[in-house]
């Protein structure tokens, strides 16, 4: 799609003679799908469509930022005024960006089976299959499915003469299924998501079918013993880890301007066994986290952060990286035009290690199997994470299910405490992540299975 | 004619019922990172949602494009074959109980006051504690619902806010402390004193590292701990929404005691400038005091209009809505019953016990069936009646109506927080703790 000369030159305009260190110019335009069953009943269909920009100013070490609907291009020589005017009235010493060369591109989505060409009827009738499988088994009581499709092109470009354009389509749905008996209440979900493919949200109709049956076996699962464990957690769940508990903490933000933290997350420390690798990049293709520029117009890459067991790298935007005196990394992001971007991860994963499965299970007397995502969240070296399914493992064998668990702990120790790594790497692209009020970002996560000796679990 | 009432009018032309939902903002937050000014920033956001009734079904569309007016309503033309079953007429026009919820003093406050604002508190605190790294935003943000439908409503209403949230972080040879505290009001702050001295006291009961009291003890929750902890299961089942999708324990309850006799908790959106408050909520009925549970007994739910009609019930007025979405029941003010014991007293009864202050990963659990569960992210063990040192790497378990109903005391002082909840502090027990080590 051709860019509007009127912008463009409007755009080239506004970035000169600004009397500002730096300043960036996004204008973002989005049309929008979403399907909402709750129940029975099909209890939303919406379509959308927006249009909103944002100019970014650093002035003196300070940032200004402005968003706003009314993208006139007459408009932006003020906007940008306006950003200059407030980051004037922050900085006070240098404005420190890493170099990066101009970039001018034009990325088309990636799209291998596009959605908006799925007519609105069949997204219907598909879910509707979907709602049927699952109200199929009994004892469900409740139900959700939420079906998000969404087009996004964006126009970056800055003071330094980068000038991209950039387009996506993000797919998404959850299914969550509640059984209850009494007062007693128990949820199941799954979330699947994909960058340009709505090939991934067919087919579903047996694993809906799984998550209502397993809701429904809750009811009558017993609950696990407080009480520190071994756990082996799926795919799933150690990619949820790794992102919340480490991946949080190695985004250069919270770090640059804390000496304290930066002692403590210091390259060349070791953080675990030689076995394990974390990488974290938006240049691995076809994932949710994947793109070709972030939204300083830096080139994705991919990023060892810890490689055999040593902290080797960490997450950064220009000014972390100019500020900590590392390479820039490609990962600032904004959710929306309405934010400016900040650090943040992309695709993040756990390389596969040399064990299977059976190694793992092999020799855990008494633990916990783990699987499935629920939620998570992170305070630096806190860690707190859900498991959508936890099952017993006696003597190698997984064995009965149990209720929902939870699983907590010290991030430093927990990762020394990985013990086992499996060579089944796999990807759960449903989760979209939250930082500082910008939610939710589309991202991967990924691991093998892996196990971790002596984990603090609580169940309900 | 205005861009709204040109939807409406065309959107009328083509459907039974049409509501236009139009919410304009100015945010402009300030941030500080590591005790300095960071950035300025000014958010201008519009977006408009439109819901059409034709042939008894909703279809609905949203924008955020001013030049368009004929393809938002042809977007929500779009969705209506496909669209739920409206089980609800519009409201005509109503009368509407006065709520100020608009201070012009916000509007006027310079940018600069808010810096201000946050480097006397960052230097108040650093003075008495160092080392401790700040993170402080202030926000100033002036917003306009306007919502007209084709029964003749037309109501618009305008809030201020100004809010300021501090976290602190005290970082030691990889132990780490998380302190923070905020307060948001419809008009400009004048003070950061109070703000301060909670901060204050949070840090020096975090000095002292202490073993966590481990199995089930009796646990203070103080009111941000209720806020955002204990609350969100009771207020989920409350919620018509959760109601009418048949997933609330609370179902066919309505006059039973749930909970011990001296919990109250009421919605009020009319309690003059409180951050939630409101005139109308999001589908133009009027705002109202809605009591949920008094003396320990469940009066009822909170709807918008679709799940009243589902449920066979009167809206409460509780619709809230982002333009991009359909209404849906929320609570607005939260204002738990005061009890009739002191702090000092109702701390004082705990021999062995945790007070909980701040949680982390909170809602992960079975929120549907009542159940909480949490890391402790700030939180004190209680030994003979007083706060004796700060506990880490500790989980609080429990479930909401039983944990109610093991209610050992409620304080007469009661706090705002984050603006949407007035809320004594409780100390109950039935609740798990469990710790590492």
């Amino acid at each position: 799609m051709q860019i509007d000369t009127r912008l463009r030159e409007a755009i080239a305009a506004a970035l000169h003679n600004h009397g500002a260190d730096y300043v960036e110019v996004r204008i973002e335009e989005t049309e929008a799908t979403h399907l909402l069953f709750r129940g029975r009943e099909l209890e939303e269909v919406g379509r959308s469509q927006g249009v909103a920009g944002c100019v970014r100013a650093a002035v003196a070490g300070g940032w200004g930022f402005v968003s706003f609907q009314d993208c006139n291009p007459s408009l932006l020589r003020e906007r940008v005024a306006t950003a200059v005017g407030h980051a004037r009235l922050v900085g006070r010493e240098r404005t420190l960006l890493a170099p990066v060369p101009p970039v001018e591109a034009q990325i088309p989505p990636r799209l291998l089976k596009d959605p908006r060409l799925v007519p609105l009827v069949e997204k219907k009738r598909l879910l509707e299959g979907y709602n049927e499988a699952l109200w199929g088994v009994p004892g469900v009581q409740s139900s959700t499915i939420a079906y998000a499709e969404t087009w996004r092109r964006v126009i970056f470009a800055n003071s330094e003469g980068s000038f991209l354009q950039q387009e996506r389509v993000d797919v998404a749905l959850r299914v969550s299924a509640v059984a209850r008996q009494g007062g007693d209440v128990q949820q199941v979900g799954i979330s699947v998501g994909s960058l340009g493919d709505f090939g991934v949200v067919e087919g579903l109709e047996g694993t809906v079918r799984e998550i209502a049956r397993k809701a429904v076996a809750m009811l009558s699962a017993p609950s696990v013993t407080p009480g520190h464990y071994t756990v082996l957690l799926d795919p799933v769940l150690a990619g949820v880890f790794i992102h919340e508990a480490f991946g949080h903490l190695s985004e250069a933000d919270h770090v640059y301007e804390d000496p304290r933290l930066q002692q403590i997350m210091v390259l060349g420390r070791c953080f675990g066994s030689p076995l394990l690798n974390v990488v974290d990049g938006a240049a691995v293709p076809g994932l949710r986290g994947s793109y070709a520029y972030d939204d300083e117009g830096v080139a994705a890459q991919k990023t060892y952060l810890i490689r055999e067991g040593v902290l080797v790298g960490r997450l950064h935007s220009r000014e972390t990286a100019a500020r900590m005196g590392e390479q820039p990394t490609g990962n600032a992001r904004a959710v929306s035009a309405a934010f400016p971007p900040i650090v943040r991860m992309t695709n993040t994963f756990i390389e596969p290690g040399p064990h299977t499965l059976e190694d793992l299970l092999g020799d855990i007397r008494d633990g916990i199997y783990c699987k499935n995502w629920y939620g998570g969240m992170t305070s630096m070296e806190q860690f707190t994470f859900s498991a959508g399914e936890a099952y017993r493992i006696r003597n190698g064998r997984i064995e009965e299910l149990l209720r929902p668990v939870m699983l907590t702990g010290n991030l430093f120790t927990t990762l020394q405490n990985i013990d086992g790594i499996a060579n089944d790497l796999a990807f759960n692209q449903g989760g979209g992540c939250g930082k500082g009020g910008q939610f939710p970002l589309p991202v991967s996560n990924g691991s093998p299975h892996i196990r971790i000796r002596d984990v603090l679990v609580v169940g309900r | 004619m205005s861009f709204l009432e040109d939807v409406l009018e065309r959107a009328q032309r083509v459907a039974d019922g049409a509501e236009v939902f139009a919410v304009s903002s100015a945010v402009t937050p300030v941030h500080f990172t590591a005790n300095r000014l960071k950035a300025v920033q000014e958010q201008q956001t519009w977006g408009v949602g439109l819901r059409i009734i034709k042939g008894g079904r909703i279809g609905f569309a949203s924008t955020t494009r001013q030049d368009d007016p004929q393809g938002l309503v042809a977007r929500a033309q779009e969705t209506l074959p496909l669209g739920p079953e409206a089980s609800f007429t519009l409201p005509g026009p109503r009368e509407y109980p006065a709520v100020p919820t608009y201070d012009p003093a916000v509007e006027a406050l310079p940018v600069r006051a808010l810096i201000d604002l946050g480097q006397e508190a960052i230097e108040r605190l650093r003075g008495r504690w160092p080392e401790v790294l700040w993170e402080c935003r202030l926000a100033k943000a002036v917003t306009t619902v306007t919502l007209l439908n084709s029964q003749g409503l037309s109501a618009s209403a305008t809030h201020s806010l100004v809010s300021l949230t501090l976290e602190g972080s005290q970082i030691r040879d990889g132990d780490m402390v998380f302190v923070a505290e905020a307060v948001v009001s419809c008009h400009p702050l004048r003070d950061v004193g109070e703000v301060v001295s909670s901060l204050d006291e949070q840090l020096r009961w975090a000095q002292r590292l202490v073993p966590a009291p481990q199995g089930e003890v009796p646990v203070v929750f103080t009111p941000r701990a209720m806020a955002g902890l204990v609350l969100t299961p009771l207020l989920t089942g409350l919620n018509g929404r959760t109601l009418v999708r048949k997933a609330s324990p609370l179902e066919g309850k309505v006059g039973q005691p749930i909970v011990d006799p001296r919990f109250t908790l009421v919605d009020d959106p009319t309690i003059p400038y409180a951050p939630g408050a409101r005139a109308f909520d999001a589908e133009g009925v009027p705002s109202q005091r809605t009591p949920l549970i008094e003396g320990g007994v469940l009066q009822g739910f909170l709807f918008d209009l679709q799940t009243a009609a589902l449920a066979k019930a009167r809206s409460t007025g509780s619709a809230s809505r982002s333009p991009a979405t359909l209404p849906s029941p929320s609570p607005s003010v939260v204002v738990i019953g005061e009890g009739d014991t002191s702090m000092a007293e109702a701390v004082g009864a705990v021999s062995r016990g945790l007070m909980v202050e701040g949680v982390l990963g909170a809602g992960q659990g079975n929120v549907l069936g009542g159940d909480f569960q949490a890391n402790v992210l700030l939180g004190f063990r209680v030994e003979g009646g007083e706060v004796v040192g700060r506990v880490k790497d500790t989980m609080v378990s429990g479930n909401v109506y039983q944990v109610l109903q093991r209610l050992i005391a409620i304080t007469r002082e009661r706090r705002w927080v984050w603006g949407w909840l007035l809320s004594p502090t409780l100390v109950c027990g039935g609740v798990t703790v469990a710790a590492k080590g």
